[in-house]
């Protein structure tokens, strides 16, 4: 195998990461929906911690896109 | 293709100088710095020049930044933390300028530079290490090892706490680079779709709008990002657990 087709396979590798950081940002939403309906009054407090945890999961998925990256262009 | 999708990226030196034999040149990245804090200036001192009690559209922006990075100041480091908010704010402020004024069209995000955000970052690891050890002293390493634990884990836990606390300007720049310079390189590859196909370009030009669009939610998002990991850093550092 060349080196250029073990990298394409290397980087696609590398995004599997996403599986887990979509179970991620789906739960943290699905647990602000719920938390939200049982109750509303508390709303304004907790979408700002939902935020913070969506971006701070998301930034998972960009480690691993950075990672893949660096296979691709490094 | 014409170009790579991090050819944006490209710094290019607008003005060339040498200091010591090192490279010092005025880039385009130093530009958009200077920018953002002329912006940042011109904002906070032509909103806040004629305080009126009733305060216009101007004026309110400038209060909502002032009391949004206040209130999550107190609300996280508490009233002790208050005496280092004019640097949270001076933090917030920059990176949002930075992040917001790279998604002006063929402009400069100098926050998609490692170096840049790791710089920022690790000012903000010494800075809260330093507020940590002048208002603890030694009493400050008792922080590596959680309050309760069994000391029969401490060869475990305590380099598990150091390693967790060395990390952090890493994960804190890596979090704001990636996100900028993933968004950005996200933005190209759908515009290079749109012009490839065509007549059939509509369809990635819709997903580039939507894109767009979260593009600026990201922006606002990680500077908030950025501040208020720095607000919990200052807490550990205040009151150590």
């Amino acid at each position: 195998m060349d080196v250029q087709a073990a990298r394409y396979i290397g980087a696609g590798l590398a995004v599997i990461a996403l599986m887990g950081v979509g179970v991620g940002i789906g739960n943290i939403f699905a647990t602000l929906i719920s938390s939200v309906a049982r109750n509303p009054a508390s709303r304004n407090q907790v979408f700002g911690i939902g935020i913070l945890g969506f971006a701070l999961t998301e930034a998972v998925a960009l480690f691993a896109l950075l990672i893949a990256f660096l296979i691709l262009f490094a | 293709m014409a170009e790579s999708p991090l050819e944006q990226f490209k710094i290019e030196r607008l003005a060339e100088f040498h200091i010591a034999g090192y490279d010092a040149s005025f880039t385009n990245s130093s530009l958009l710095m200077v920018i953002a804090v002329v912006a940042i200036t011109a904002f906070l001192v032509l909103g806040s020049a004629k305080s009126a009690l009733v305060p216009g559209r101007w004026q309110s922006m400038t209060e909502l930044a002032y009391e949004f990075i206040a209130n999550m100041v107190h609300e996280n480091a508490g009233t002790a933390g208050m005496k280092y908010f004019p640097w949270v704010f001076s933090i917030f402020m920059f990176v949002l300028f930075g992040n917001l004024l790279g998604m002006i069209p063929y402009s400069f995000t100098f926050t998609s530079h490692i170096v840049v955000t790791f710089a920022l970052a690790a000012m903000v690891f010494v800075t809260v290490t330093l507020i940590a050890l002048a208002r603890h002293g030694l009493h400050f390493f008792s922080f590596f090892f959680p309050h309760g634990a069994p000391v029969a884990m401490a060869p475990l836990i305590v380099p598990i706490e150091i390693l967790s606390y060395l990390s952090r300007p890493v994960s804190l720049s890596i979090r704001l680079f990636a996100n900028m310079m993933a968004g950005h390189t996200m933005l190209f590859v759908f515009g290079t779709f749109t012009v490839a196909l065509g007549l059939f370009g509509v369809l990635p030009f819709a997903v580039n709008i939507a894109l767009i669009l979260f593009e600026f939610l990201v922006a606002v998002l990680q500077a908030y990002v950025f501040t208020i990991l720095t607000c919990l850093y200052l807490k550990d550092a205040i009151e150590l657990h």
